[in-house]
Order: C-alpha cells, then sequence, then structure tokens
C-alpha cells in the first residue's frame, strides 16, 4: 500500500518496524501536498524543510528508543489557529497573515514530544467563524470529493488534508461543529473532545467557553491515537482537567454490544435531507445488528441551540478578536493618522465580513441595555441545554444523530444566505453547549456520491467510549475506507 | 446657604506578590520597558490567564482586616475597551461577584469622636501597562512590564463628609495594608491610587447631589486640595443657579485646578461579561481560617500591645503605627535598647524630624534598628550626651556612619573621670579672672559665665551638673 494511503496507526507501526522511515514517510506527504495542493489548497503553509529535518531528528530518536508513541515518526498537519513556535499562525486572516508565534501551543508541544512530524498549517474559516472555509482571506479549500464543493469548516484544510491523503492525521478545532461538519463533508472521522479534556494553551480564541481542540484521521483508531498524545490536564489552562477515564486500549476495542443508544427526535426533524436522514437510519440499524439498544427520544431544546450558540459565542468573539488593534503584532493600516483611525482602519482593512459580522453581533449583544435581553437568555438557554444532555445520558450511554442536515454545498451557495449557514450547525453547536464529547464519523454517501456523517455524542469525559463505539461500527462497515478519486 | 460635602472613594492598590496576577512574570517596579513581560501578560494571541494564588489570599487578607463579608463562589469578568497599554484590550476584573463585600474602616471623625466608613466592595484585577511619549522622536511607545500586576480595587460607600475624614481613611487604610503585607503602599509609584467621587447639598437634603470623579491624586495633599477645590467649584456652580455635570475629572497638582476629561455622555460601554478563560474560584472555610490564622498584627492591635505592654501613652502609639517603617524601627530598636519610651521619643522626636527636613519617606529610610539603639544606648550609659546623641543620629541619617566609631573618631565621648576635669577647670579659672572675683564679690550671676566658658572649653563632653558642682567647690572655699 502506499504511504499515503496507510492512515496514522499502520504508519507508526510500520515506521517502529523500521520497514518505512521518518523521512520517507514525511517525502511522501509533502511531494503529495506539491503534487495536489495547488487545486485542493488544503495548507496555508507548508514547512517542507522544517518537517524533513525534524523527521531526521525524529529517526535518530526512534532508533535511540526516545520515541515510544504508536505515532512517533507520523506526519500530522496543524489548523493554522494554533500556534507553532516560528512557524506563521494566521487564522486565515489578513490581520494576522504576518504573525509569527514566540511559543508553542501545548498541544504541539506534546505532539513534538511524542516524535510526531509537522508537514504545515491548515486552512481554516477566518478565526474558525465560518462552515465551509470559504471565509479564509488565503482563498477557499476544496472538497477532494467534488472541487466544485466545499470541504465544510471552519477546520477545512484538517479535513480535507485527510480526505486527500496529504496528512494522515491533522488536528483541527471544533467551537460549533467545526471538525466534525468538515470531517462528515470529506469522509474522514473527527473527534470533539469534551471541554476541558484537551489543552486550549496556544489555540487563538474565537469563542473560549466552546472552544477545543480535536484530532482527525482515516478512522476512529487514528483519531484516538492522536487524542491519547494530546489530551489532559495542562498547568498552563486553568479550564484543562485531568481524564482518568480515557484508556487507549478501550478506545480502540470496538464496543457497541450493550450500548443503549439515545436517537434525539428532534435531530430527525424538518431541515434533515433526506439523503443523510436515510444514512444514518441505516447506520442506527447497523449499531442495533452490532448488539446495541437504540432508541428515540424526545429533544425539543434543539430549536434553542442555535440562537443561544451565536450569541454565546459572538460575545466571546467580540472580546477575544480586540486585542487585534494594529499596535503589537500583525497587520496595521498604512492611512492612520491618529490612534482611533488606526484601530478602525486595521480592523475594517484587516478582518473579513463574516469576523466583522460576528464582533458587531456580539458588541451588540454585551452592550448595556441588551445583556439581559441576549447574552443572559443566552447563558439560561445554555443551561437548559447542559440540563437535558444530562437527562438524556441517565437513560442512554451515547447519543447519535446526524453532523449536518445536508451533504457539501456547491462554493459559493452558504456565504450569500449566512442564516441558513448558522442553521446549518443546529446539530454540532448544542455539544459544544453542552461541553460534551462528539465522535463524527462516514456513515454513507448521497446520490452525488458525496459522504454523509453522523456522530456519538458521549457523556463528559467518556471519549473512549464513543471512540470505542465509533471503532465498531468501522469494523462492520467501509465507508470509513472509501477515498475520493484522484484526477 | 449652608452646604454638605458627600463623597466616596475608589482606592486602586498594587499588590505585593512577587509574580503577577496570571503569569510568572516580575512585579518588580522600575526595569528596562517590555523586560518584565511574557506572551500571556502582553496578549498574545492563544495564550490564557493562569491564577496567581497569593492574590486570592492577600484580597481575602485585606478583606478580613475591614470587616468585610468574603464572597465564597468568586468569578473574574472582562471588562473591555481599547488602549495601547491594554494588550488583550479587556481588563480581567471582577464585577458581577467580588471577593469581599459589606466592610468599614473606623475613622476620626471631624467632631472628635469616630466614624465608620463603609466598604462596599474589594475585587481583584489586573494593571495595565504604560504610555511613554518620547518627545525627541514625537512618538508614543508602551511599556507592558506593569501589566496584569495584581491590583485590588477597594470601593467606599459615600460616607465622607469631610477631606479630614478622607485622609484618615486613607491613612488607616494604607497601613493596613502595609501592615497585612499585601502591598508597599508607595503613591509615588503608583502602588496606591485614590479616585474621589465629590458631590454637595444643601444640609438636611436627603438625595445626593450630581457627583464628579477625580483622577490623578498623588498624594494625601493633593487629595485634600482637590477636595477644598472641587466642593468649591460645585457649590460656586450651584449658588449661581448652574448645574453640576456627572464627569470625570483630572487633578493637576502644580496648577491646583481640576479639568474634564469625560462626561457621562462619553462613558465607554465596558461590555463587561463573564471571564470564560478562568475557572470559579470556590474559597472555603479552611482557607479563611488559614489566612485568619496567618494575619500579621494590624494597626489597631499593636497599639493596644504597645499600651498594655510596653507602657507607651496612646499618643505616642498613633504615631508609631501610622507607618509600618516606623513599626519595624521601633519594635527592633525597642528590643535591643531594652526602652521602649526611649526608642519612642527618638523616632517620634529626631527620627521625624529628620526624615521631614531631608524630604524622605518613612518606607526609604535606611535607619538601622541596630544603629538608631546603639545611639541611644551610648545617651542612656552617659557616654554621650543628647545632643551629641542628636549629632552623631543626623551623621548616621545622612551618611550610615557606624555610631560608636564616629564617636571615638571624634572624640565625642563624655569625660567620665572626673579628676580630668580639675585641671581644665582651674586654666578657665585662670583665664577669667574678671568674672571670677566678680562671683567672689558677691555678683552670683557670674557663675552662669564661667560655667559656659568651662562647658566650651570641655567640649561639651562632660556632665555639667559635675562641671556646676566642682566649679563651687573650687570657688566656694
Amino acid at each position: 500500500m502506499e504511504i499515503i494511503e496507510m492512515g496514522a496507526l499502520a504508519l507508526g507501526s510500520a515506521i517502529r518496524r523500521r520497514e518505512i522511515g521518518v523521512r520517507e514517510a514525511a517525502e511522501s506527504y509533502l511531494d503529495a501536498i506539491e503534487a495536489r495542493d495547488g487545486d485542493l489548497h488544503c495548507y496555508n503553509t507548508v514547512c517542507r524543510d522544517e518537517a524533513l529535518e525534524r523527521a531526521d531528528e525524529v529517526q535518530k530518536g526512534i532508533d535511540a528508543g526516545v520515541y515510544t508513541s504508536p505515532l512517533a515518526g507520523v506526519p500530522v498537519g496543524i489548523k493554522d489557529n494554533i500556534c507553532t513556535k516560528g512557524v506563521k499562525t494566521t487564522c486565515s486572516s489578513k490581520i494576522l497573515s504576518n504573525f509569527v508565534p514566540t511559543y508553542d501551543a501545548t498541544v504541539v508541544q506534546k505532539l513534538h514530544d511524542a516524535g510526531l512530524v509537522t508537514l504545515g498549517k491548515l486552512n481554516m474559516d477566518e478565526f474558525a467563524m465560518g462552515s465551509t472555509t470559504e471565509t479564509s482571506f488565503t482563498g477557499a479549500t476544496h472538497n477532494p470529493w467534488d472541487v466544485s464543493r466545499v470541504p465544510g469548516g471552519s477546520s477545512g484544510g484538517a479535513a480535507a488534508a485527510v480526505a486527500a491523503r496529504l496528512a494522515p492525521v491533522t488536528l483541527g478545532s471544533d467551537t460549533g461543529g467545526s471538525i466534525r461538519q468538515p470531517a462528515s463533508f470529506c469522509g474522514v472521522s473527527g473527534l470533539k473532545p469534551t471541554y476541558g479534556a484537551v489543552s486550549r494553551y496556544g489555540l487563538v480564541a474565537y469563542a473560549s467557553s466552546l472552544d477545543q481542540i480535536g484530532p482527525l484521521g482515516h478512522d476512529a483508531a487514528d483519531c484516538a491515537a492522536l487524542f491519547a498524545e494530546i489530551e489532559g490536564k495542562d498547568k498552563m489552562d486553568g479550564t484543562s482537567m485531568e481524564n482518568p477515564k480515557f484508556d487507549f486500549e478501550a478506545a480502540t476495542a470496538g464496543t457497541l454490544r450493550g450500548k443503549t443508544i439515545g436517537l434525539p427526535a428532534d435531530y430527525f426533524g424538518e431541515g434533515l435531507s433526506s439523503e443523510v436522514r436515510a444514512a444514518v437510519e441505516a447506520a442506527a440499524k447497523t449499531c442495533e445488528e452490532l448488539g446495541a439498544k437504540v432508541e428515540t427520544f424526545p429533544m425539543p431544546i434543539v430549536k434553542y441551540a442555535v440562537p443561544a450558540y451565536y450569541i454565546i459565542a459572538c460575545a466571546e468573539a467580540c472580546s477575544n478578536l480586540s486585542r487585534y488593534d494594529g499596535i503589537k503584532y500583525g497587520y496595521r493600516s498604512e492611512h492612520a493618522e491618529n490612534l482611533m483611525e488606526t484601530y478602525v482602519k486595521t480592523r475594517s482593512e484587516g478582518f473579513g465580513m463574516e469576523v466583522k459580522r460576528r464582533i458587531m453581533l456580539g458588541n451588540f449583544v454585551l452592550s448595556s441595555g441588551y445583556y439581559d435581553a441576549y447574552y443572559n437568555k443566552a447563558l439560561k438557554a445554555k443551561k437548559l441545554i447542559q440540563q437535558s444532555f444530562f437527562e438524556a445520558f441517565e437513560k442512554y450511554d451515547m447519543l447519535l444523530g446526524p453532523v449536518a442536515p445536508t451533504t457539501a454545498p456547491k462554493m459559493g451557495e452558504s456565504l450569500s444566505d449566512p442564516l441558513k449557514m448558522y442553521l446549518g450547525d443546529i446539530y454540532t453547536v448544542m455539544i459544544n453547549i453542552a461541553g460534551v464529547p462528539s465522535m463524527a464519523l462516514p456513515c454513507g454517501f448521497d446520490k452525488a456520491g458525496l459522504p454523509v456523517g453522523m456522530q456519538f455524542i458521549g457523556k463528559p469525559f467518556c471519549e473512549a467510549e464513543i471512540l470505542s463505539a465509533a471503532a465498531a461500527f468501522q469494523q462492520a462497515t467501509d465507508f470509513h475506507k472509501q477515498s475520493p478519486q484522484q484526477d | 446657604m449652608e452646604w454638605e460635602i458627600v463623597m466616596g472613594l475608589e482606592v486602586h492598590t498594587e499588590l505585593a506578590t512577587k509574580t503577577k496576577i496570571f503569569c510568572g512574570c516580575s512585579t518588580a517596579f522600575g526595569g528596562e520597558p517590555n523586560t518584565h513581560v511574557c506572551e500571556i501578560c502582553s496578549g498574545m494571541p492563544g495564550t490564557l490567564p493562569l491564577l496567581n494564588r497569593r492574590v486570592v489570599e492577600y484580597a481575602v487578607r485585606t478583606g478580613l482586616a475591614t470587616n468585610c463579608n468574603i464572597t465564597r463562589k468568586n468569578k473574574f469578568d472582562r471588562k473591555n475597551y481599547f488602549y495601547p497599554d491594554l494588550p488583550k484590550a479587556y481588563q480581567i476584573s471582577q464585577l458581577y461577584l467580588p471577593i469581599c463585600r459589606n466592610g468599614f474602616i473606623e475613622v476620626k471623625a471631624a467632631d472628635g469622636g469616630t466614624k465608620k466608613i463603609g466598604i462596599h466592595e474589594i475585587h481583584m484585577e489586573e494593571d495595565a501597562g504604560k504610555l511613554v511619549h518620547d518627545e525627541f522622536s514625537d512618538c508614543t511607545l508602551v511599556d507592558y512590564n506593569r501589566c496584569g500586576v495584581p491590583l485590588l480595587e477597594i470601593v467606599s460607600e459615600p460616607d465622607f463628609r469631610e477631606a479630614s475624614e478622607v485622609v484618615d481613611y486613607l491613612e488607616k487604610l494604607r497601613a493596613i495594608l502595609q501592615f497585612t503585607g499585601v502591598s508597599d503602599c508607595k503613591m509615588q509609584e503608583g502602588s496606591l491610587r485614590a479616585d474621589v467621587n465629590l458631590s454637595v447639598r444643601p444640609k438636611g437634603q436627603a438625595e445626593f447631589g450630581t457627583r464628579t470623579e477625580m483622577k490623578n491624586l498623588n498624594s494625601f495633599r493633593a487629595i485634600a486640595r482637590a477636595i477644598e477645590y472641587e466642593s468649591r467649584r460645585q457649590i460656586d456652580i450651584l449658588e449661581d443657579g448652574g448645574k453640576v455635570v456627572q464627569e470625570t475629572r483630572r487633578w493637576d497638582d502644580t496648577r491646583g485646578v481640576s479639568y474634564a476629561m469625560r462626561s457621562k455622555e462619553d462613558a465607554q460601554d465596558y461590555k463587561y461579561f463573564p471571564e470564560p478563560d478562568l475557572p470559579p474560584i470556590e474559597i472555603s472555610d479552611a482557607f479563611i481560617e488559614k489566612v485568619k490564622a496567618e494575619m500579621p498584627e494590624l494597626p489597631e492591635a499593636k497599639k493596644r500591645r504597645y499600651i498594655e505592654e510596653l507602657g507607651l501613652p496612646e499618643y505616642d502609639t498613633s504615631i508609631l503605627t501610622s507607618d509600618l517603617a516606623f513599626v519595624r524601627l521601633f519594635e527592633a530598636t525597642e528590643k535591643l535598647c531594652q526602652s521602649p519610651k526611649d526608642a519612642a521619643n527618638w523616632i517620634m522626636g529626631e527620627v521625624m524630624k529628620l526624615l521631614n527636613d531631608s524630604g524622605t519617606l518613612p518606607e526609604d529610610m535606611t535607619l538601622s534598628p541596630e544603629k538608631l539603639a546603639a545611639v541611644i544606648n551610648m545617651v542612656k550609659a552617659g557616654k554621650i550626651n543628647r545632643g551629641t546623641g542628636k549629632t552623631v543620629l543626623e551623621k548616621v541619617f545622612s551618611q550610615d556612619v557606624d555610631p560608636e566609631t564616629y564617636v571615638k573618631e571624634n572624640n565625642l565621648a563624655q569625660i567620665t573621670d572626673l579628676s580630668a576635669l580639675r585641671p581644665v577647670l582651674e586654666e578657665v579659672i585662670a583665664a577669667n579672672e574678671k568674672s571670677v572675683s566678680e562671683y567672689k564679690g558677691g555678683k552670683t550671676q557670674a557663675m552662669g559665665y564661667i560655667m559656659g566658658q568651662a562647658m566650651r572649653a570641655l567640649k561639651g563632653k562632660a556632665p555639667a551638673q559635675e562641671v556646676q558642682k566642682l566649679l563651687h567647690e573650687m570657688l566656694d572655699s
């Protein structure tokens, strides 16, 4: 099998057996990127020289027994909102187009310590705001299954790179579905961990109370392996927590037998495309055949999820993005005559439309006189959403539902109708508000041959359980083994 | 019409923690610009705050020392505004759940009694950086060294009616902050800053007038002057039939006037919301008990102890406990010289005079208790007289000389061997024949002159009583 078709754990295993060299692995991917990324634009920055140099170091480390991780020597792509020391971290925004961090994010440090080799930085929606990767200042990423379609977003580069075999595994971030939705559109697997399971230190914040870094890969086992490397309490992130329940063996065991799975009825209501519904319902049947008990239950709170999400996320975003003011780093307008103009022009010229829209929305909902009507109400909705998940998990081990109402739309369709784009997040944003983990994986294809995704939603810190359920499903199916036709 | 002034204070104090509130950078004052700075306090993308637990401890200490209720479940909030000295464009502060509430400090009332000034709340927050305007290149530069230095904001109730109450409150508060070790309270370094909210109303009226807020008050003296100026300004406006505008005013101490900075209409909407990057902080009973147990002795307790155990008059204890520098000097000196009253007298007299004359602040004093005690002990033992003692102390104070060596080298010690006096006095008698004969002729006043000549010859190093006794002995026979 070609190196780039292998997947992360298989490649790591071959590297450990000295069947494949670390440099050889990195070169295979770098060559593939060079050949195909011109069309797809998964990467904002490719670190060819650094990667090859690092590959040689890691090879020595593996030979010396320093690196023992199952992923030692495996290449990895990093979403461009995760800080990498000495390598540009742009968030796909003009305002950070020249920003080079002076430090590594905790997850990057952890991957470095485990001996993974960074290939480069992956394209995304600007500041992770968007569901298509079209809001990127560097240009849109194309869906490898159909280049006229979007890869989803905001981790579009991270998902498309795995689908197009331009990285075996990638790190994305998920604030309202930004790992799971592109994973679904691109036919790959992706995990949104429990809030606090992975350190956010070094993740450029969009909405701090919702952001989580997570892995994308060919299958659940690869995601489990990458998650195992990055999870855990970090002293640099006060909101991170130890997860004593996580165990890699359990996460890859492949267990659905005896599990009770709830299907939220409101995940299958109006707005869901019939093809997606059919694929997810068929997958639920497969779960039953694999020994799970599946049951539909009402979850009416779903309709409040999107408005609550956009209020909370935008409120935090307008504050988080205020630091891009042209004073300290990043883009500064050349046309400013004084301090106020520096702020106004820098931010007007430096941010794209979608980011500006969310900054304005956030400022509005936090304004005195509106705070109670919007922000406080959204916090109340958050409590109710958490409560309904808590109640659901008293009955079920996990929930199962679609990731997105449709398969990947055509490029250009979404930006003209932002409200429609926001409603497309209906099945994913609730999970971030509740802070629970969710594993997205492919479960079929529509008539156009585009992947359909579903998600197993788990109890807090029960990543192992949903990863294992996904692994069981993948042991019985081959949707995840399909890859887009290459020209 | 008789007017009443109503005032409330907002005091910011920088905490004496070694490191900043949300990162490990040093809080030391000064330092080359941007050398006490890291990714976190300079607000680099992706960084997160990490709470310094010592700040919570100091806040609780301050709350307990000012009779506050301690909030058990604490949260931080973001105060959003743009300014170049604020690298994140928001300040992490506490709006909704401040750590301390409903306390008070007792002050001297204008009528001579005591009065409780309510403390509305105390909250924790981070300081901003500093803008430095470079005249030479006509540009403004930012120094982030101060960014993230922990602050407590202590907000009083509008309970003040006289400037003297404000000054006494600030002195008491400063002593509490210093004694608890929470802050060094150096006003000139900005580690204690006070804003005064002031309004006036006709005496007897229940509702408050429109208030203004005064900033940039850098000394107790400036505060008293600014209060006088602002209350006069408001009364003049009202007496002329005008209306006071709610606004923030800046005090210019050199010119002795304040001017408007921004009015209520320009007031910023800070869009406070809960800080998502910091988990709530739970304060347990055990934590509060621990803080209580480790609480250093406060000014009031010290006063009582000085009166009861050391036998000092109340007046002395008030002065000594007005500044931690005096307390430290007094307590160590008192032990070394075994005489609380002597130590107190020397500090209240000579030391304070030297500080005043040289314009030195108590906290900048280099005088060590060992050297002060050495001077006191020499005087007590009669080795030098009090006047020489003052001279020596002045040298110690200004040049940090060793008192004993100084006395020896300058030959200042008292002549204790009385037999050594007689030859000197014989010379004096011989040289002042006229006065001596006048004295012997019954003009007793002449003795004063002879005494003076004798002391001059002895360079003041002999006990006057002994000299006089000996002179009488020599002349009266």
